[in-house]
């Protein structure tokens, strides 16, 4: 459930400071020839919360979030993560730095188990190195507690009478399970969400509801990105509103929809404006 | 039943097992990682160079196939570097372009004294000390229906070792594939940037399969050298063809695959050349045509082999099967 105390005390102004800031991005740009898909004066996200991005098609979220994770560079700006600069980091540093991501189009890994998919989210296996491979007593053990630690992910999120069976067989619903899963096998600090409720079926929407709001009483971050309102006044603590590229509201849940740049945004300008007897 | 046991002979040839090693690297290229090197031919060629021409030049065995590999490491990094942060398919043009650079060069004047151009380098010229090694007698020696000498060129002696070398190889592959290394291979077969999210350098990795593969594949054209000559020609592009073909034939992915692949490769070649010779009469086809007539239904099967089994013979088709 959205916590308002966590944020009570914070101005809902675009770009606004939080008190403990694990995310911040400044004057984030990011062009593809002459448009301008991202431009974000400030942004930050407050340590401990729920902070939903929306905003309407093309509004760049899902660009921002690449630039956030790494997955795509910004001509100009700067970031840092938990005190880390974020600037032409690679992704996958980005991840081991603490910030995990999920994609919009779920990408479990099909040809693998279900167990191969969650191993392969871990940190720190040794026997990642080419050479160590070759002796197994060199990663026998953290392969036993790696595996100890998928088992109870696989529990919790239902699919531990799957972890024989290959991702593709998978329903949507279950592979963004798995990928969320699979995420947390790294022990993140942050998790970055790409429309987790894309694709899923009604039924299951509700645990996945209850999975993120788990990660926060863990002591998570989560960001997310999403189009489904209902879900965001749900479990968002926070949520900040792009269009055109540009960070126009933030805000908790109930307010910022009241905000008019943010009704502007969706509606038009004019939405209220009798337009009938003027044709 | 002469045909059944020459074509049976093929079976454990040292070019048989060459292919198979061969292909044991492009298991890693394609079978784990899904790159698409089309110059396997290239790197073969440039094992055999390495180690003729070291052997030429008074070297010990052991240096000439550390040289051999070298310069697969060299060969594999100068193709990694530009080509595996792009997507796949510049990987194949540039791999296929590269090979052919390395025949064209090996074929050269410029490098004649090195190479031997386009002749090559004969066999007697690097042989030696291999067959000097050879525990067997220096004649002929007869093992049930096959014989062949026991030390020379195409000998038991190079079946041998030949085959210790498969076996290793195997080996080899066997324990990486099934290790945390090869699980972030497979995972990079399946989705690069997922494996990229989970934290896990995709480039470094590609390029360790690119050069652990074309190693296997240098020592793989070792092999072949031993039992033929170096002749830039015959590791043209057809070559490289005929390895993804066992590979895919045998199943790609799987231990064995590249292994029962050549196997039954060059048995069902040697088996059709003859069985043609036999019963279709000179008049209708002539013996300089049979060879491509061969190779011609080896390619129907293919195609028929693809169509209705794409996983190969030993592939798992949820893991990874061929579709174009």
């Amino acid at each position: 459930m959205p916590d308002p105390t966590i944020v009570a005390g914070i101005d809902p102004v675009p770009g606004v400071a939080k008190p403990d800031a694990i995310l911040v991005a400044d004057g984030v740009k990011r062009r593809f020839g002459g448009l301008t898909a991202v431009d974000v004066a400030h942004f930050e996200v407050q340590r401990n919360t729920i902070t939903a991005l929306i905003g309407p098609n093309g509004a760049g979220k899902s660009t921002f979030f690449n630039l956030l994770t790494g997955f795509d560079q910004a001509q100009e700006g700067t970031g840092t993560f938990d005190g880390q600069p974020l600037r032409g980091m690679p992704p996958a540093k980005v991840a081991r730095a603490g910030m995990v991501r999920t994609f919009q189009l779920t990408k479990a890994l099909e040809g693998m188990s279900v167990m191969e998919n969650m191993r392969l989210g871990a940190q720190d296996q040794p026997g990642e190195n080419f050479f160590t491979a070759f002796v197994p007593p060199l990663w026998r053990a953290r392969e036993r507690e790696i595996t100890e630690q998928a088992h109870e992910l696989l529990h919790r999120f239902k699919l531990y009478e799957k972890r024989d069976d290959s991702a593709g067989s998978l329903s949507g619903g279950q592979r963004k399970l798995l990928e969320m899963a699979r995420a947390l096998m790294s022990k993140p600090t942050m998790v970055m969400l790409d429309e987790p409720m894309a694709g899923v079926n009604p039924a299951l929407t509700e645990s996945l509801l209850d999975h993120i709001i788990e990660l926060k009483e863990e002591g998570m971050t989560v960001l997310f990105v999403e189009h489904d309102m209902h879900m965001v006044r749900r479990i968002s603590d926070w949520v900040a509103v792009m269009a055109q590229g540009k960070l126009i509201a933030e805000g908790p849940a109930g307010s910022v929809m009241q905000n008019e740049a943010v009704q502007d945004a969706y509606l038009g300008a004019h939405h209220d404006t009798d337009l009938g007897e003027d044709l | 039943m002469d045909l059944l046991i020459d074509a049976l002979g093929e079976s454990f040839a040292p070019a048989t097992a060459a292919f198979a090693i061969a292909a044991i690297g492009l298991n890693f290229h394609f079978g784990l990682t899904g790159l698409l090197n089309m110059g396997q031919a290239g790197f073969m060629l440039l094992g055999m160079y390495g180690y003729a021409i070291s052997i030429r030049n008074g070297l010990p065995i052991w240096a000439a196939i550390l040289i051999a590999m070298g310069t697969a490491i060299v060969f594999g990094a100068i193709l990694g570097w530009p080509t595996l942060k792009l997507k796949g398919d510049y990987l194949s043009i540039v791999t296929i372009a590269a090979a052919e650079i390395v025949r064209y060069a090996g074929r050269s004047q410029t490098f004649v004294n090195l190479t031997g151009a386009s002749v090559g380098i004969r066999g007697n010229e690097y042989k030696g000390p291999f067959e000097d090694l050879s525990p067997f007698p220096d004649e002929r020696i007869t093992v049930l229906w096959w014989t062949y000498h026991g030390s020379a060129s195409n000998s038991w002696w190079l079946r041998l070792v030949a085959w210790t070398f498969v076996g290793l190889m195997l080996l080899v592959f066997w324990r990486l594939s099934r290790s945390p290394w090869g699980r972030v291979l497979k995972g990079i077969r399946e989705d690069e940037d997922a494996v990229r999210s989970l934290g896990k350098n995709v480039y470094w990795y590609k390029m360790q399969a690119l050069i652990i593969g074309g190693v296997i594949g240098a020592l793989g054209g070792v092999i072949w050298s031993l039992g033929n000559s170096v002749q830039p020609d015959s590791m043209g592009r057809a070559t490289t063809f005929w390895i993804w073909t066992l590979l895919l034939l045998g199943g790609a992915a799987t231990v064995f695959g590249p292994v029962v692949g050549s196997i039954v490769f060059w048995t069902a070649l040697s088996l059709v050349k003859g069985l043609a010779k036999l019963f279709i009469p000179e008049s209708i086809m002539p013996s300089t045509v049979i060879e491509p007539f061969a190779l011609m239904l080896v390619g129907v099967t293919l195609m028929l082999l693809v169509i209705f089994r794409p996983q190969g013979l030993l592939g798992n088709k949820k893991e990874l099967a061929f579709h174009a």
